[in-house]
This record gives C-alpha cells, sequence and structure tokens, in this order.
C-alpha cells in the first residue's frame, strides 16, 4: 500500500459522530483506508487465544455483518479480532481496524495480508503517532475508541482478564449495547463472557439479539439476508452426495476426531480420510490444528 | 628379508587392500612403521613386538621397517596389526606361505586376536581383489563370511594363524550362516488399539516409502506407532541387507544387529544427539552417522520439534540424495542414506492443541513452535497424522486389531505394483509423478479445485499426487481417482502450519 495516511480532526464533517460522546476524545485519528468508519456499526471483540468454536462464531456473526451491509470494528488482534475482521471482507462488508500502535505499524506482523485487506476495503485508524510501537499501555486506549465508533459491542470469547472486557466496559459506559456469546461454565476462554451476561450484559444468541437490543441497526440493513443468524443453515446438504451428507449429518460444529467419526459410522479411516478430504475441499468441513475436523456449514 | 602381507582398510563404505611390507635389515635394532599412519598403528609396534613373543616366536634383534601402501591414503585403527606381525615373522622365516591370503585382527600382549570394526566391507573388497583366504578375528568371523568367494578363518591367536600358514594345524573355515537369525521380534501393530488414521498412514507411507509426521498430546502413543513401522515393511534383498551389515560393521554395531538378518533396522536417536552422530562425523575419517544405520529402514525422531535447527538443516542432503557426504580435515566420506523418515511431535508446546484438556499456550509460542517444523524437513513429509489421546474405555474394548504382517501382505503387494515404475513413490520428482499418476478426470478436478481452494503451493500439490499413487496402488488401481486424491488430501501437512 503506497498510500498515505490521512489525519481525521474533531469539528470536521467525517469525525464520527459517536467519539464525541467520550469524555477525553482523541485529539485527531490517523486513517488509512478506503471507507471510513461509519454509522451505525458493530464491535466484535474477543480473546487473542481464542477455541476454534470462537473463531468459527466470530467469523460467521462478521460475516453475516458485513452480507447485511452493517461495518465491522475490531482491533486486528490475534484471535476473535482477526476473525472478526476476516469475516466482515468475505461477505464482501467493511471493517475497520483500530489499532493500538502508529498507523503505518503492522502489529502482529503477520497480520500483514489481513491489514491490506481491510485498507482496500474498510480502513485501519489510529491515535497514535507514526511510529509508535505497540505499547502495552495504548491498548486500553485504543479499546474506548473502539466502544465509541460502535453501536453495539459482541463480545464473542474472553477470560476473566481479557482487554474485550475493558471494551466491554468502556461500552457500557458510554451507553453502547454491550452482547456475550455465552459459553460453558467449564470453558475458561468463556469464563469472561459469562461474567459479563451475569452482570447485566444481553446473551448473543443470534443477530436477531442484536436488532432487538440496538434497532437502530435493523434500520440499516441493505440486503437482509436470507439466513440471517448465527445458527449454521443446515439445509442446503442436497449438493453432496449420500456419503458425504451421512457424515455431516452426524458432525456438529464441535471439533472431533476422523476416527471418532469412523467409529461412529463404522466406516474404514481410509474411506474417513477420503470423505473428509471431499468434504474440506467443498468448504463443508475445516480441518483445524491439532487434526481435529468441524463442521462449516 | 622383505616381506607382504595383505590386510584391509575403508574408505567410506567402501574397502581399500592395504599392503604390509616388512623389511628386516642388519642395523641398529628397532622397528618402524610407515604410511601415512594415526596414534593407534604407531603403537601397533607396542602390541606386536609383545605379541610375537608371547606366541613363542622371536621378534628380530635387527632393524624393522613395515610400510602400509597405498602410502598416501591415510589409515587408522587396529585392524592392521596381525598383518604386521605375520609380515615381520614371514620376512624372517620364508617358509610361511602367504599368497592368496589376508589379515585383518587387532594384536593382545598375549598374542589372542581382537575384534575390530569394518571387517564385512574389507573383506567385501578383498573378495574383489582376488584374495582367496581372510584370516580374521574369530568375533568378526560370522560378518566375514557374509562376503561372497572367500574362505573365512576366524583365529583367536596369533598362533593359530601360523600353525594354520605352516600347515601345521589348521583352523576349520567359517561357514555362512543358512538362514537368517530371528532377532527381537518387532513390535506389533495389532498391540496398539484404535488410532485407525494414523494405522492407515503407517500403511500408506510403507506401501509408498514416505516421510510421515505424527502428531498428538503426549502419551498418546505416537511413538508405539512409530515402532510398529518396521514391522509393515517388506523383508530386505539380501544385497540389501549386506550394504546395512556393511554400515553396521564400520560402526562396530553389529551386536545389535545380527549381521544376516533381512529386516530393515529402525532407528531411534534422542533429540540430545550431536550432529555428528547424527548424519556422520567424528575426528579422523568421519563414521556412519544415525541416518546412515538406518540405511533402507526407518528413521524415527521422536520430538521433531526439539531437534535444533542445524541439525534439522543436515537431514535436507541425505532426504534428498539419499546419501551423505562428510567432509573432514583429513577426508571426505559418502556414506548411504535411504531411510524412512518418521517424526513425531506434539502439537504445540503444551502438547494439548485440539485435546479435550485444553491448549494452554501463547499465540506467539504456538507460532515460534510451529515455525521450527518448516522450511527443510517440512518440504520432505508427505504425510501427516494426529495421534489423539484415547479413552480410557477404548483402551479396555474394542475390536480385534489388526495385525502387522496383515497389513504387510497389502505394502508388499502394492510396493509390487511399482517395480515396474521408476524410484518408490516416496522418490518421485514432480515430473515423474505426473507421469505415474495417470490421473482420472475426476480426479484432476479435485487437484485443481485443492490448488485454488486450500491454497497448495506447487511442492504440495506433488506430495499430494505422491500420496495418492499410493493409495491407488494399495486399492490395485492403475489409475489415480477421485477417492485416492480426497484421501491424500486430508493427510497434507499443510493443515498443521
Amino acid at each position: 500500500m503506497n498510500e498515505r495516511p490521512r489525519r481525521m480532526r474533531p469539528g470536521s464533517g467525517e469525525w464520527p459522530e459517536g467519539l464525541g460522546h467520550l469524555s477525553s476524545p482523541p485529539r485527531g485519528l490517523w486513517v488509512l483506508g478506503s471507507v471510513e468508519p461509519r454509522s451505525p456499526a458493530v464491535a466484535i471483540v474477543g480473546s487473542r487465544r481464542a477455541t476454534f468454536g470462537g473463531i468459527e462464531i466470530a467469523r460467521s456473526i462478521a460475516r453475516d455483518l458485513g452480507a447485511a451491509g452493517i461495518q465491522v470494528i475490531s482491533g486486528m488482534a490475534l484471535g476473535i479480532d482477526a476473525e472478526a475482521h476476516a469475516g466482515a471482507l468475505d461477505a464482501g462488508g467493511s471493517t475497520v481496524a483500530v489499532l493500538g500502535c502508529g498507523i503505518d505499524v503492522c502489529y502482529p506482523s503477520r497480520h500483514a495480508d489481513l491489514r491490506d485487506r481491510i485498507i482496500a476495503c474498510g480502513s485501519v485508524i489510529s491515535e497514535e503517532e507514526a511510529g509508535t510501537p505497540p505499547f502495552k499501555s495504548n491498548f486500553p486506549k485504543r479499546n474506548r475508541i473502539i466502544a465509541a465508533l460502535a453501536e453495539a459491542v459482541i463480545v464473542v470469547e474472553a477470560t476473566e482478564r481479557s482487554g474485550a472486557l475493558s471494551t466491554a466496559r468502556w461500552a457500557a459506559d458510554l451507553g453502547r449495547e454491550v452482547l456475550a456469546v455465552p459459553g460453558s461454565i467449564r470453558s475458561r476462554q468463556s469464563s469472561g463472557t459469562n461474567l459479563l451476561i451475569r452482570d447485566g450484559a444481553r446473551p448473543f444468541l443470534g443477530l436477531e439479539d442484536l436488532f432487538e437490543a440496538a434497532p437502530a441497526l435493523r434500520a440499516v440493513v441493505s440486503r437482509p439476508a436470507a439466513g440471517l443468524g448465527t445458527a449454521p443453515a443446515r439445509g442446503g446438504l442436497e449438493r453432496f452426495s449420500p456419503a458425504l451428507r451421512e457424515i455431516l449429518a452426524r458432525m456438529g460444529t464441535q471439533p472431533v476426531h476422523p476416527d471418532q467419526v469412523g467409529v461412529a459410522l463404522g466406516l474404514s479411516p481410509s474411506a474417513v480420510a477420503a470423505r473428509l478430504g471431499a468434504l474440506e475441499l467443498a468448504g463443508a468441513v475445516m480441518s483445524l490444528p491439532g487434526g481435529l475436523v468441524a463442521r462449516t456449514v | 628379508m622383505i616381506a607382504c602381507a595383505i590386510s584391509g582398510a575403508t574408505w567410506g563404505l567402501a574397502g581399500v587392500p592395504v599392503s604390509v611390507e616388512a623389511d628386516v635389515a642388519n642395523g641398529l635394532p628397532g622397528f618402524t612403521i610407515v604410511g601415512l599412519t594415526d596414534r593407534a598403528i604407531q603403537e601397533a609396534r607396542e602390541r606386536v613386538k609383545p605379541a610375537i613373543r608371547n606366541a613363542g616366536f622371536k621378534f628380530p634383534q635387527r632393524r624393522v621397517t613395515v610400510n602400509l601402501a597405498p602410502a598416501e591414503m591415510p589409515k587408522e585403527g587396529t585392524g592392521f596389526d596381525l598383518a604386521i606381525a605375520v609380515s615381520v615373522l614371514r620376512a624372517e622365516d620364508p617358509s610361511l606361505r602367504l599368497d592368496g591370503f589376508a589379515f585383518i585382527g587387532e594384536l593382545a600382549l598375549d598374542a589372542s586376536v581382537r575384534p575390530v570394526t569394518g571387517v564385512l566391507p574389507m573383506a567385501r573388497c578383498l573378495a574383489a581383489s582376488g584374495i582367496r583366504r581372510l584370516f580374521v578375528p574369530a568375533e568378526n568371523a560370522e560378518e566375514a563370511a557374509l562376503a561372497e568367494g572367500l574362505q573365512i578363518f576366524g583365529v583367536g591367536s596369533l598362533g593359530a594363524c601360523v600353525q594354520h600358514l605352516r600347515g601345521d594345524r589348521l583352523t576349520t573355515a567359517a561357514s555362512r550362516t543358512a538362514s537368517p537369525p530371528l532377532g527381537e521380534p518387532e513390535p506389533d501393530l495389532g498391540a496398539v488399539r484404535g488410532q485407525g488414521q494414523a494405522k492407515r498412514a503407517l500403511e500408506i507411507a510403507a506401501a509408498g516409502g514416505h516421510n510421515l509426521l505424527l502428531t498428538g498430546p503426549p502419551g498418546s502413543g505416537k511413538t508405539m506407532l512409530a515402532r510398529a513401522l518396521p514391522s509393515l515393511l517388506p523383508d530386505l534383498s539380501s544385497e540389501a541387507a549386506l550394504d546395512v551389515a556393511a554400515i553396521y560393521s564400520l560402526r562396530g554395531t553389529l551386536r545389535e544387529r545380527p549381521p544376516m538378518t533381512l529386516r530393515p533396522p529402525f532407528r531411534a536417536p534422542h533429540h540430545s544427539i550431536s550432529r555428528a552422530g547424527l548424519v556422520g562425523g567424528g575426528s579422523g575419517v568421519a563414521r556412519p552417522g544415525e541416518i546412515s544405520l538406518a540405511h533402507r529402514g526407518v528413521l524415527f525422531l521422536d520430538e521433531l520439534c526439539e531437534f535444533s535447527r542445524q541439525h534439522l538443516e543436515a537431514l535436507r542432503q541425505p532426504l534428498e540424495e539419499h546419501a551423505v557426504t562428510v567432509v573432514r580435515a583429513r577426508a571426505a566420506v559418502s556414506y548411504p542414506a535411504d531411510f524412512m523418515l518418521i517424526g513425531a511431535a506434539n502439537p504445540c508446546p503444551c502438547g494439548h492443541l485440539g485435546d479435550t484438556r485444553g491448549c494452554s499456550c501463547e499465540p506467539r509460542q504456538l507460532s515460534a513452535y510451529q515455525g521450527r517444523l518448516s522450511g527443510p524437513i517440512k518440504d520432505r513429509i508427505d504425510l501427516v497424522v494426529s495421534v489423539p489421546r484415547q479413552e480410557y474405555r477404548d483402551i479396555f474394548d474394542g475390536a480385534d486389531e489388526e495385525r502387522s504382517a496383515v497389513v504387510r501382505g497389502r505394502v508388499e503387494a502394492a510396493r509390487e505394483r511399482q517395480t515396474a515404475r521408476p524410484g518408490g513413490n516416496g522418490v518421485l520428482t514432480g515430473r515423474e509423478t505426473l507421469a505415474v499418476a495417470r490421473s482420472t478426470a475426476g480426479a484432476r478436478r479435485l487437484l485443481a479445485m485443492s490448488g485454488e481452494r486450500l491454497n497448495l503451493s506447487a511442492r504440495a500439490f506433488f506430495r499430494v499426487l505422491r500420496v495418492a499413487r499410493t493409495i491407488a496402488d494399495l486399492a490395485g488401481e492403475d489409475r489415480v481417482g477421485e477417492d485416492a486424491v480426497a484421501e491424500a488430501l486430508h493427510y497434507r501437512i499443510e493443515v498443521t502450519a
């Protein structure tokens, strides 16, 4: 990207209105990208060290929002944040990454490709001066901007000490809607979100919850996608052969080991491997690090 | 008087005949050995003298000069002792007939003959150079007898050797052991419960000679599965077995492996091994390392990610060329190293990624750990499969597991199909792979789709196709079909990164 970042100042026409709600708004923002932050938008945040399930949920919510024309805001961190951006981009939507470092710094560095995609279909913004390294102290400040830009904040997965909870607190203070994806009480990665729910955040079970909490969003839905909702659409399996459908029908989005599939269906390991290979190629199944597979449709 | 006895040295895996010339002349009594010798050969003077005396002969009280020819080749070790002693005796006693004989062995002060390393490769080369009868230490007689066209006499002492030469008392020639001895039974695949995917991957790897990576949490049975791999491999040809025995002879480790066995070797070096120990090296002329000991067999690297980058980097050349060249100050030698690599690794530093226990690694740790696998080694691994932790109930109940012998039958049939084609499937180049795959239209469509959707690099693409070729061979099919490609895609290594 050879585009130069430009400066956005309070009071100018493009200055996001939401930032005015902050008691200490940024004195200006560096912006790099083609689509500015616009209202209403939804922030999707969560743990860097997310579970496979969390990653899948973050991506699918973002995909639905992107398809509906709602901008997705996040922090470009590893884990949930990255999936939120990627999901929105996959659906052809726009997304804004609020950085905790200088606008010209790519942190984490492995998100260089993602950053380019975001700049092409959305923008990265930062309050920090160019060249600022990702100091730890920058991130809470960054979180307040994410909260202020969004109409609602969805926390997908977070531990009790996750930075995502700080974003949620900022959002609550600013009067934004806070939604949390509930998880098992045994799951460490859901301990923070469950805590949020106990403290009054709205449980997020599907997009309907989001629209109920923030009706302004429903009004801007440009393309009411057919299957809005995060529950995976169960239909549409007709395109697969009966042998492949048999496997899909027995798989949930919960990751399983191929051997479990084989035992459950009484299939030989080679048959399981061949079918999973075909399903993965069709995009219906995802191979996860550690050798597990999960259904994605 | 001048005399000459033939002995042997090793140069890499090849033997070299060495003429041991002795000259006994008038002058001040003395004993000199020349011919690019090392310390051990210089010390032979102090062994040979008392040995000759203690065997009941007389060491000449004159000026003795011994030359080891070819003089420009560096020589080392204690195997020349016997030849030196015999040539000195012959210089004083013309009735000793040395024609057609060769001598290998270290002498003790009491004139007994001690075993040395590298007897088998030396015996093979001496046989080729026209020697018909070879004296070796009694302990080395069995391995030496593997060389064709030689009469082997295993002797326990210098005295016995001289008595034979004089015709006083003949030593009986060692006979070739007829049948390969049964070594330790190999671990059987049937002893592993469940693990269907991993067993299938082992079968494919064995059938095509593919390198394989097992990932899984600690205690899931990766090591047990890896150790069962040799039991799936067919017997070695007797020629290949002889090559393997020669390498073990060089290292002096034939006690670990019966020289006559036809079973492929299995080596499992620990990750703390030195680089020289792994690929070969050491001072003087380099000795073969673990990768050469695994020649024609299996090299198992447990905790693959714990091996240093330099170690893994050093495996690159042997994995591509099936041989390793080790350069040392005195010489550069080549050893064969045509092995199947099987690696085992935890999926992440804590070992529980994808496990019910949950992973507690930082993302940064995780990528650093997986980064170690990339590069030199990853390009050479065709299959990867995860080995999950077994549930307790699976350990106790469970169907009868397939025995190794059954799987080996299928592997042998699949290998039979490959013999008509160049190389084993695991070593095919991209062009060869395309030529032998004979993929169906459906398979080609899947492959084209996979390149696009799964982001396969060209290298990864050929890995998938090679594995698919083996899967088709196992199924007895001439052409690579859709199922074979789909299954091969499932085992691709790109998933781990």
